[in-house]
């Protein structure tokens, strides 16, 4: 990469899928629609590779659009945080699209599938975009471009059932965000800025708070709508089912870790320490959800008859572990919190990517109708139960690496925090149950008559399996995520900086 | 008096209650998106109330006019943006309700929920 263009790094993972995407609209032939998807994702996984090393070495980055300085221009920042989940966002893209070929070619019709590749793309430039955007109103458009497209891939499933899930995404999703945007305005108003780290130094000067406090309840809410935090998922579990299945593989790997990296950014950078009383508020309402969340969904998962639900539910659980890490408010538990957003990730994208080789063969993708799975495709049942194992966050798994921090960070509050890791460890508990389900199913229950082996390509298998070691080698090398988590806690806490 | 001169934003208030209130309580998909539509609106009008300086004319620099006091035209430029977006969200919405209509013959909630339960 040349001067100039490095230069221009932070920009350029939103520049290449946003412009990829019209080009794919006029390539119009599926196979090269969706390599140049491929070429443009894998294009901005590398720039996020490189975004890490840069901010690794020299701390976080600015870059002004169109040369115009902040607080006036539109200022675009990249810390540990956000490198962090643009590692997630991009790699999740990649990973999924490199699996999704043929099983979107049995899912979205010949005819429609460059529009879903370019779909996808919005997708992919909207949640780089909330993530390297360092301004409110920008992360609102951001978060709308992403919304939108994420609409339209939920509704390429191929059953009459997509479409009511999705109109229930789309008007709750809506709702969120047109509460994030009340809460913006008001800030707004209130300070006279939308560049986060100039309302951070702004909201302390304002002497009447009232609507600064209203403000971070509207955010906080939309926010939670668009994370699915409990008791706001209900657009979750069914968006997750019909969805084309590699789709679903990026969408529950990413999309509401990015939602909710823009509520902490917001509740701790703008507006703790700044605005008496409201990181006390934040945890007094968001710790009872964070727990009820855990419990709830894991227990709801244990039911639930059909797979990808089954996984939806422990996705709503595992925000639930997110939100808890964090409104612990220590250093130990953001780590956790952040750490948390990276292991699920690959855990819920490996456990997906599973799903999508167990379509190939399965048409029911119930629990029961998996009877006999192991027998027929042994080696993507394994890769099952290696995610799986990470899910519940077995020692050697990058799942055990964020739990154990929280665990913790739990701690240091003392008996108090102890309160905390029932629940937490419950739901761990209960995550094996609900795997174990499947386990039992693909492994002990007698299946149809036809018992032929019937594997996924083996390009798909190969991508659930290079997710599966991700896991594992990340459970036994957690430096990287680890200290890019450690570096956005101090951010988020306003502290100096991990001395070492 | 106060309470009266702020009465823009208790417009604000009331259109976004309406809007979210049509949302939740109607069955047929057309009127939920026009209730989201209408609380849509609401924000609308919450932005450009605020950027209103008393005494302010339209943000137009003149060199005759020395002194000049302007109102703020971010807020506008800020809602524009969003009124694309909610258009293009009506849009989305309004097709998703098209493709209902033609996979189960209606666009009452009540109705597809009963269908897709047997």
């Amino acid at each position: 990469m040349s001067m100039p263009a490095a230069s221009h790094l932070p920009v350029l993972p939103v520049i290449v899928p946003l412009l990829t995407a019209p080009l794919v609209v006029l390539l119009r032939e599926r196979g090269l629609a969706w390599a140049a998807t491929l070429a443009a994702s894998a294009c901005t996984f590398a720039m996020a590779v490189n975004l890490v090393g840069l901010v690794r070495a020299g701390g976080p980055l600015s870059y002004e659009l169109g040369g115009w300085p902040a607080p006036y221009g539109i200022e675009l920042a990249v810390d540990a945080f956000s490198a962090l989940l643009l590692l997630i966002v991009t790699g999740a893209s990649t990973v999924a699209l490199l699996a999704a070929r043929t099983s979107l070619e049995r899912e979205i019709p010949a005819a429609r599938q460059h529009l879903f590749y370019t779909a996808w793309l919005l997708a992919l430039a909207g949640l780089i975009g909330i993530v390297v955007a360092g301004d409110a109103f920008n992360i609102f458009v951001f978060l709308e471009i992403s919304s939108l497209a994420t609409y339209i891939l939920v509704a390429g499933g191929p059953r009459r059932q997509a479409l009511p899930a999705v109109f229930k995404y789309l008007m709750m999703g809506t709702i969120g965000a047109t509460f994030y945007l009340i809460g913006v305005g008001l800030v707004y108003m209130m300070t006279g800025t939308l560049n986060l780290a100039d309302m951070a130094v702004r909201i302390r000067e304002v002497t009447e708070v009232k609507p600064v406090l209203i403000a971070g309840g509207f955010i906080t809410v939309g926010l939670a709508l668009k994370a699915a935090v409990f008791p706001l998922h209900g657009w979750l579990p069914n968006a997750y089912r019909f969805a084309p299945h590699a789709a679903t593989a990026f969408i529950a790997a990413c999309s509401t870790k990015v939602a909710l990296y823009v509520l902490v950014r917001f509740d701790f950078v703008v507006f703790r320490g700044n605005l008496p009383g409201s990181i006390e508020q934040f945890s007094v309402h968001v710790l009872p959800l964070a727990v009820a969340a855990i419990v709830l969904g894991s227990a709801i998962a244990v039911f639930e008859r059909d797979l990808k639900r089954l996984l939806a539910w422990s996705s709503i659980a595992q925000v639930g572990y997110i939100l808890l890490a964090v409104s612990l408010v220590s250093v130990t538990g953001l780590t956790a919190g952040v750490t948390h957003m990276f292991s699920h990730a690959l855990a819920k994208g490996a456990l997906f990517l599973a799903v999508a080789c167990l379509a190939m063969t399965f048409a029911d993708l119930s629990v029961e109708g998996l009877a006999g799975a192991a027998r027929r495709m042994p080696i993507t049942m394994a890769g099952f139960v290696a995610a799986g194992l990470s899910l519940i966050g077995v020692p050697g798994t990058v799942g055990f690496v964020s739990k154990w921090y929280l665990v913790l960070g739990a701690l240091e509050l003392g008996p108090r925090g102890a309160l905390l890791i029932a629940p937490a460890l419950a739901s761990s508990l209960l995550a094996a149950v609900y795997i174990w389900r499947v386990v039992e199913a693909a492994w002990f229950l007698p299946g149809d008559a036809d018992e032929r082996r019937q594997e996924a390509p083996w390009w798909m298998l190969a991508v659930l399996w290079a997710a599966v070691l991700l896991n594992v080698y990340f459970g036994f090398r957690p430096g990287v995520p680890l200290e890019l988590a450690d570096s956005a806690a101090y951010v988020l806490l306003g502290l100096a900086g991990p001395e070492s | 008096m106060a309470v009266l001169g702020l009465y823009n934003y208790w417009v604000f208030a009331l259109l976004l209650m309406i809007g979210l209130y049509v949302v939740i309580s109607r069955e047929n998909l057309v009127k939920k998106l026009i209730g989201l539509s209408i609380f849509q609106s609401a924000v609308f009008l919450l932005y450009i109330s605020m950027d209103k300086v008393d005494g302010g004319t339209a943000p137009i620099l003149r060199a005759d006019a020395e002194n000049q006091l302007y109102s703020n035209p971010l807020p506008q430029v800020l809602i524009l943006t969003a009124i694309v977006v909610g258009i293009a969200t009506l849009a989305l919405g309004l097709a998703i309700a098209v493709r209902i209509n033609e996979a189960y013959g209606t666009i009452e909630e009540d109705e597809l929920l009963e269908m897709d339960r047997e």
